[in-house]
């Protein structure tokens, strides 16, 4: 009996397929969603041009965001530039304006250019920093959640910080920050990052409570291992999915945040680009150069649309529970 | 929530003093231990593998705004019994009884209430965190979902020889071979292991549970409806994979089912659990052939027969199983016994014994007269 068993089980090995690791079936999934796909592309493409936009405009400056040509201000996108009266080291590269200029004749594509790097690493790191503190926070309630501190649980302690972060009007509260504290960009990554975390904190401690129950955990425990690899091996990589999803939503959230902010003047500063601030000077020409108001706008919605779509198809991809259907 | 981390003692005290019902449901095991045992006793090889002496677990119901206990659930209520080295010993009962419970109890995989866990002759309970987790490496377990139980974002390889590796039991090419070795003891192919548990049946990933299980080389598993996942042909292969690990390594086993008919294959000696507490103990072929408890008699007669033509004189229970938030007083079983006397709804029911030694037949009922012992 004990052979036949044997023999049974053993069957059948050929025909198994090549093994394939959850990140290859994760792409695959992901692949089958065309619009997911096509956002992805377009984050490729932002990424590579905020890189550019970093290199180009302040590095080796290719495109000069801040050079002034009063004669030329107004000017539609693909507008030449005027040869008659501006310098020539003050011609955009081949005499071309891609986007046309500003109000001081600075031409918008530069500044879109400049503007991309600061609306990426503002959401990049915005959402770093909410993302690492929810998860430690989420982690330390879902897993600590009953170790009593005084009269409370820890987990009472942290989720009920939590709904008090979650009462404040977001915005209102980050534009209180920002009007005490000096306008740079670092303190508007750190404010937002600071006044965002609230949901992965939840989503994480949800996931915790649910996993500390499965079965793989308590075998975990069952076989002695210790608490740091339980959580860093066994929960944080089955938690970390919809915090992933939740984070690339964020960045699209992060990205309005800072627009919004700079919108109202209380982001990064003029004269350094940022597509809220060339939208905000261009609300006073709406009519007049209506580029100057839809381009930054247009920006703007892409990205944003793209990161959620993004997020969409990887909630998708990542959903354990579509995976062996798929 | 926290049901996996440890309570302060100061808790599980109070708790204890609540039940005292324990001259009535006790067994040969009523004399208390003194209370602080020298530890590490030496292990005495006569003395049984596992032991449970009034095995408590409640559980609290908080209610109201400062989420005050408002009640306990008694899960598991002054449960006692022996496991022998190389036994199989059967839990039986409808869901929600509390077999599972006391599985997870019995590893302190859950902080028990009260009572005692002896494993070869030491008080389990009294284990300092550090040597739980070297204890760990002897009583393993096995679970019933075959795919909760195995980490999604693990391979094969790396499941089963975790433990090895962070016990520093084997590590790299040797590690390798064990889990190559594991891997086939239960069935499976060596090059399995960098595989991926999506990419298995149940019936394999059962299996992969166990080699896991096996990998300390323990001598006791908890084996937690390790078969009712699956089905029936798969069932006989998981069924005889366990028994022939059992012949060749010495395993013991508490096997914990509602199938009555996966338990008298498998089981030595069978438990009946109702509403968290035992109903009835018996040797497999002595509970099947003579069952005495009313509870045991249902039990049996809704068992199905694989055969159309045998006609069975069923005893239905009416009603549903009453929540062990609010048990019935006296014998649990009351409210649905078929032979309920007016004793049984006042008076806990007494322990009667027949036979001597592993033969022996347990029964708590009035049926049967007023106990054996005290």
């Amino acid at each position: 009996m004990a052979e036949l068993t044997h023999r049974v089980a053993l069957e059948g090995e050929a025909e198994l397929p090549k093994p394939e690791t959850p990140l290859q079936e994760a792409w695959r999934i992901f692949q089958k969603d065309r619009l997911a796909l096509s956002g992805l592309v377009v984050l490729v493409l932002l990424v590579a041009m905020a890189a550019a936009g970093k290199v180009l405009t302040e590095w080796v400056v290719v495109f000069d965001p801040a050079t002034v040509r009063l004669p030329d201000k107004f000017l539609p996108p693909f507008s030449s530039v005027s040869q008659a009266l501006i310098p020539a080291a003050h011609h955009p590269l081949g005499g071309l304006y891609l986007l046309g200029t500003d109000e001081l004749g600075r031409d918008v594509f530069a500044r879109m250019l400049q503007g991309s790097f600061v609306s990426l690493s503002i959401g990049f790191i915005a959402v770093g920093i909410s993302v690492t503190i929810g998860i430690i926070l989420g982690g330390l309630s879902g897993f600590y959640g009953n170790v009593k501190l005084g009269l409370l649980s820890v987990d009472t302690l942290i989720m009920r910080f939590t709904d008090i972060m979650l009462c404040f009007p977001t915005f209102f509260l980050i534009l209180t920050v920002v009007a005490l504290l000096p306008p740079s960009i670092y303190n508007i990554m750190i404010v937002i990052g600071l006044t965002s975390w609230m949901a992965t904190a939840r989503f994480v401690r949800a996931e915790f409570l649910a996993l500390r129950e499965q079965d793989f955990v308590v075998a975990a425990q069952a076989l002695g291992l210790p608490e740091g690899r339980i959580i860093f091996r066994h929960m944080v990589p089955n938690a970390i999915a919809p915090v992933l999803v939740s984070a690339t939503i964020g960045v699209a959230g992060a990205i309005l945040t800072e627009s919004g902010l700079s919108f109202l003047g209380f982001g990064v500063q003029p004269p350094y680009a940022t597509w809220g601030n060339i939208l905000a000077s261009g609300r006073g020409f709406i009519f007049d150069a209506p580029w100057l108001f839809f381009i930054p706008g247009l920006a703007i919605f892409v990205v944003v649309l793209a990161f959620n779509l993004v997020g969409e198809g990887l909630r998708e991809a990542l959903n354990p529970r579509l995976r062996n259907k798929g | 929530m926290s049901l996996l981390l440890p309570r302060p003692l100061g808790e599980r005290a109070g708790v204890r003093g609540e039940g005292n019902e324990e001259s009535i449901m006790a067994t040969d095991s009523m004399t208390q231990p003194p209370p602080v045992r020298p530890q590490p006793p030496t292990p005495n090889p006569q003395s049984p593998l596992i032991e449970l002496r009034n095995l408590k677990k409640y559980f609290p119901v908080r209610s109201g705004v400062f989420s005050r206990v408002s009640a306990w659930v008694k899960a598991v209520d002054e449960v006692s019994f022996i496991i022998q080295p190389r036994e199989t010993f059967g839990l039986v009962g409808e869901s929600g009884c509390g077999k599972t419970t006391v599985g997870r109890t019995l590893l302190r995989l859950i902080e028990p209430t009260g009572g005692e866990v002896f494993f070869q002759g030491r008080d389990f309970c009294q284990f300092s965190a550090a040597q739980v987790r070297q204890a760990r490496q002897q009583m393993q377990m096995i679970f019933q979902d075959p795919y909760s139980s195995l980490n999604p974002r693990m391979t094969i390889g790396a499941i089963i020889g975790e433990a090895l590796k962070v016990h520093g039991l084997a590590r790299g090419e040797a590690l390798d071979r064990q889990v190559g070795v594991l891997l086939e003891r239960v069935g499976l192919a060596a090059t399995y292991r960098s595989r991926y548990p999506h990419e298995f049946s149940g019936g394999q990933r059962q299996r992969i549970g166990i080699a896991r299980a096996l990998a300390l080389e323990p001598q006791f598993i908890v084996c937690d409806e390790p078969v009712s996942a699956l089905d029936v042909s798969i069932q006989a292969q998981i069924l005889n994979l366990l028994q022939d690990l059992q012949n060749d390594l010495g395993l013991s086993y508490l096997f914990i089912s509602h199938d009555l008919n996966v338990v008298e294959y498998i089981a030595d000696r069978v438990a009946v659990m109702y509403l968290g507490k035992l109903v009835e103990v018996a040797p497999v072929d002595e509970l099947f052939r003579n069952p005495q408890h009313p509870y045991t008699l249902a039990l049996m007669s809704a068992n199905p027969v694989p055969d159309p033509t045998v006609q069975t004189q069923r005893t239905v229970l009416t009603g549903d199983v009453p929540s062990p938030l609010n048990p019935p007083s006296g014998c649990a079983f009351h409210t649905r016994c078929p032979q309920a006397m007016e004793r049984c709804k006042t008076t806990p029911p007494p322990l009667v014994r027949s036979g001597q030694g592993t033969a022996e037949h347990s029964v708590w009922c009035h049926l049967y007269g007023e106990g054996t012992d005290e």
